[in-house]
């Protein structure tokens, strides 16, 4: 066990080394030049020069990946252009939104879409599958900005339910928290809530017709029982290798839902920095998406041991 | 029993949490504004993004101010005086200005100010290069000592756009021009919260309570800058359906610019006021005289003759009420804007400009238009234009990029076969292009110009006397020959104009008409 995860640890070290020289060569080779959209319309050219200078934009890549490099090695991710702050600080204002929605987005959705998936299993065929799979496949079709609109119109312009916009912090109240995440969580929520309702479906519908489930009523255990401890704990791998992913990938960056509800997560920071050709600040936001998704991914193998006693690392 | 306490408590505990935000929200008058863009530059000296500039509105103070007629008036200065000859100016200041640390503003505090200002912008350059000295006379006084009369030097230190010279702590100003500042104190009516800033999500300012506001009624960027408000909130929502919804749902007070996508769903609500705030604003098409075949003039007014402003503003902006003709390069209805000019009429000349084709000798190389796809503000005009180019007999060559991307291409001045461009479209609001001095894009100096880079040996004589001139009837005549020069060479044509449009909630009052947005004098009721 433990030499499986000094194992892992040391294999994320060519894999972040790849993309730290991958998004480096990139942003380099893309058009675009961070210098001009800092100096704004008015700047000259030679103000142009002198600020590509002082970020050192005109030495040559090997220097500034070299630069770069060494102050990583540093435990340092340099500071953005525009912002003039240390990209950490920035990455680390934005992780508590998008850990947030995250969370909310993952609760609602399991708690949904497992019941949902497990009910479907039990009933394969009949209506309550069709009708859960039909729900799931609008979820997988309609884009979630739609949802996202649809949502604002009805709790939030016409119920006045809810904020249209915006993220309140935790320290500002657990209700203004809560309430600010309910319409974006809800909208990721039906497309996660169709995935892994499916998933989970076809899961526990492969673990129903083993031989120990029709060994287990035999003996006469009830069908809530079985359903839960037996199916579905046997087909928690693929449910939670899913989970995981979607986890990853809502701590990514959900852009499109970050930016209708106007939430400061992850996604916007990124798609900032893209736009504005902010060097330190794209590397360092790709850094810690390539880190978080080889935590996740870590720690999605250690549950199995959980779910399967059968396997050994 | 002890279950039902512990659930008791866990709601007690929501309750107060939910209220104790209430509260906090509500307890004092919050404006909450979304300004036109992100504030990512703090440091309105070293860039001119006009966020920047208007965060500095906020957080700093000027010597002199523009009313909402454009007239200069003074400010922080009390009274100044000039000399017969008009090389002396002599500057008090008033009484009672001090910067959000407390530390009253000294006429060192004004002096490594303008110094800072007058290595970075153009006018200031201008001026820092007739200067002979400027020194401190007091506390409160300072003179500034000429080579040479310097006709601007009020229009200078109360320039609303694009760096308007603020006022900062002398040891602010110490920072080198070319680097940026990290420290917002400021003498202004409104105090920039460090510790709530944050980029791309929120930036606060609370009511400067120390300060003292001149007595006159506020007017444009000067008279007596009252806030009525507790704290203002710069919340950032770049979606423009966004902002309209949090509009509408009362959860912010007032969009800073309207996207013309969201006119017609808030001119119908009724809870909603749109408010032209700012002066109209101007398209422009700018021409690359370093490379063919804008060399020719002749090549150049072909392009301007195939310009029409119709077709080009209609289709930026859609609604008739969001536009207007203009031929002039000066922004209409201002003192200097004049239709005088030898043939620029903004309706396509389609024949004139094919002769001048042919007359010029055009060899059918195809000519680059940059069209930055991603600015909603811009996207629509550069195909409208290639069309009418085509028309004109122009072999156009539309190259769709973003704006990031636009504006480095637009600093190469290589050829196009090497990355250059010819030609590309941008906007500009009134406080830039009210004077020929302000506006960067009019200049005749080649290669340390703005980009385009023309020579022009005459533009250049004619700001110079622009520059010199005391008399407002001698300014006007030289900034007609200065228009007439601009439209001959071909160094950049008027599309037309846009109107800007604030939107804010009915319970909001006292929103004032400036050359730029100012968020000081509003009530929220």
């Amino acid at each position: 066990m433990l030499a499986f995860l000094i194992r892992r640890v040391l294999a994320t070290v060519p894999v972040l080394l790849v993309v730290a020289i991958l998004v480096f060569a990139m942003l380099r080779l893309a058009p675009g030049d961070p210098v001009a959209a800092i100096v704004g319309d008015a700047g000259s050219s030679e103000h142009i020069d002198k600020v590509r200078d002082k970020l050192g934009l005109n030495q040559s890549l090997p220097v500034q990946f070299v630069h770069w490099g060494s102050k990583l090695l540093h435990g340092d991710l340099g500071e953005s252009y525009f912002i003039k702050r240390p990209v950490a600080e920035l990455i680390g204002q934005r992780m508590q939104a998008s850990l947030s929605l995250t969370a909310i987005t993952l609760l609602l959705t399991v708690g949904v879409a497992v019941p949902l998936g497990v009910a479907a299993a039990w009933r394969s065929g009949g209506w309550l599958d069709r009708i859960l799979m039909c729900i799931s496949t609008l979820g997988f079709s309609v884009p979630s900005f739609v949802i996202a609109y649809v949502l604002i119109w009805l709790f939030g312009l016409h119920l006045q339910w809810l904020p249209v916009q915006g993220y309140a912090r935790l320290n500002e109240g657990l209700w203004p928290w809560l309430r600010h995440l309910l319409l974006p969580a809800a909208t990721l929520s039906l497309i996660y809530m169709a995935l892994i309702a499916r998933v989970t479906r076809a899961a526990v519908a492969e673990a129903l017709t083993e031989d120990y489930i029709r060994t287990a009523r035999a003996k006469g255990i009830s069908e809530l029982q079985l359903l839960l401890r037996h199916a579905l704990a046997n087909a928690a791998i693929p449910i939670v290798t899913v989970i995981g992913i979607g986890m990853a990938l809502l701590m990514g960056g959900v852009v499109v839902t970050e930016t209708v509800f106007a939430i400061p997560g992850l996604g916007q920071l990124t798609v900032d920095a893209v736009l504005s050709r902010d060097f330190p600040l794209i590397q360092g936001i790709t850094l810690f998406f390539a880190l978080t998704y080889v935590c996740i991914n870590l720690l999605i193998d250690l549950s199995y041991l959980l779910f399967d006693p059968r396997i050994r690392y | 029993m002890r279950k039902n306490l512990k659930l008791s408590q866990l709601v007690a505990g929501l309750i107060l949490a939910w209220g104790s935000a209430v509260i906090a929200q509500d307890g004092a008058k919050v404006l909450r504004v979304v300004p036109q863009a992100d504030l990512k530059i703090l440091d309105p000296i070293w860039t001119t993004a006009f966020v920047t500039r208007n965060h500095g509105y906020n957080v700093y103070d000027t010597l002199f101010g523009v009313d909402a007629q454009g007239r200069v008036q003074p400010q922080m200065v009390d009274q100044y005086e000039v000399s017969e000859d008009g090389q002396i100016w002599r500057f008090s200041l008033r009484k009672g200005l001090a910067f959000h640390d407390g530390k009253p503003v000294t006429s060192a505090d004004v002096i490594a100010s303008l110094q800072r200002w007058g290595q970075r912008d153009p006018l200031g350059q201008k001026m820092m290069a007739a200067l002979d000295r400027m020194d401190a006379l007091s506390e409160r006084s300072f003179h500034m000592v000429f080579k040479q009369p310097f006709g601007m030097v009020r229009e200078a230190l109360g320039k609303p756009s694009s760096s308007p010279p603020f006022i900062m702590p002398a040891r602010v100003a110490a920072t080198p021009a070319d680097q940026q500042i990290d420290d917002a104190t400021g003498s202004g009516p409104y105090i920039f919260k460090q510790d709530e800033y944050r980029p791309g999500e929120k930036v606060v300012y609370v009511k400067n309570t120390k300060y003292i506001p001149r007595t006159e009624p506020p007017s444009g960027t000067a008279g007596g800058k009252q806030v009525y408000v507790d704290r203002m909130e710069w919340v950032i929502l770049k979606d423009a359906q966004t902002q309209a919804n949090a509009l509408l749902n009362g959860e912010i007070d007032m969009i800073e610019w309207v996207p013309a996508e969201q006119y017609t769903a808030l001119k119908a609500n009724a809870q909603v006021v749109l408010d032209p705030t700012l002066p109209k604003g101007a398209y422009t098409l700018h021409l690359n005289h370093k490379v063919p075949p804008f060399t020719n003039p002749k090549m150049a007014q072909a392009a301007i003759m195939a310009i029409s402003q119709e077709a080009l503003m209609r289709a930026q902006q859609v609604h008739k009420a969001l536009y207007s003709g203009c031929i002039s390069i000066y922004p209409c209805g201002s003192q200097y804007a004049t239709t005088q000019n030898a043939y620029f009429t903004g309706v396509p000349m389609l024949a004139k400009a094919k002769a001048l084709l042919q007359e010029a000798g055009y060899d059918g190389k195809p000519v680059v238009l940059m069209h930055p796809a991603d600015f909603t503000m811009l996207n629509k005009l550069a195909p409208v234009m290639a069309q009418l180019l085509k028309q004109a007999g122009f072999n156009v060559d539309m190259q769709t990029m973003d704006w990031p991307t636009l504006v480095t291409r637009r600093a190469k001045k290589d050829p196009v076969e090497k990355g250059g461009w010819n030609m590309f479209i941008t906007s500009w609001g009134m406080a830039d292009s009210m004077n020929p001095l302000f506006f960067a894009p009019m200049t005749g100096n080649g290669e340390r110009g703005w980009f385009g880079w023309t020579t022009d040996a005459k533009l250049e004589s004619l700001k110079s006397e622009f520059l010199a001139a005391r008399d407002e009837p001698v300014r006007k005549s030289l900034a007609a020959a200065i228009q007439q020069q601009v439209l001959e060479t071909g160094i950049y044509a008027p599309i037309g104009e846009y109107t800007v449009l604030s939107a804010y909630r009915k319970n909001i009052r006292g929103v004032l008409h400036a050359p730029v947005n100012v968020f000081w004098n509003i009530k929220k009721q």
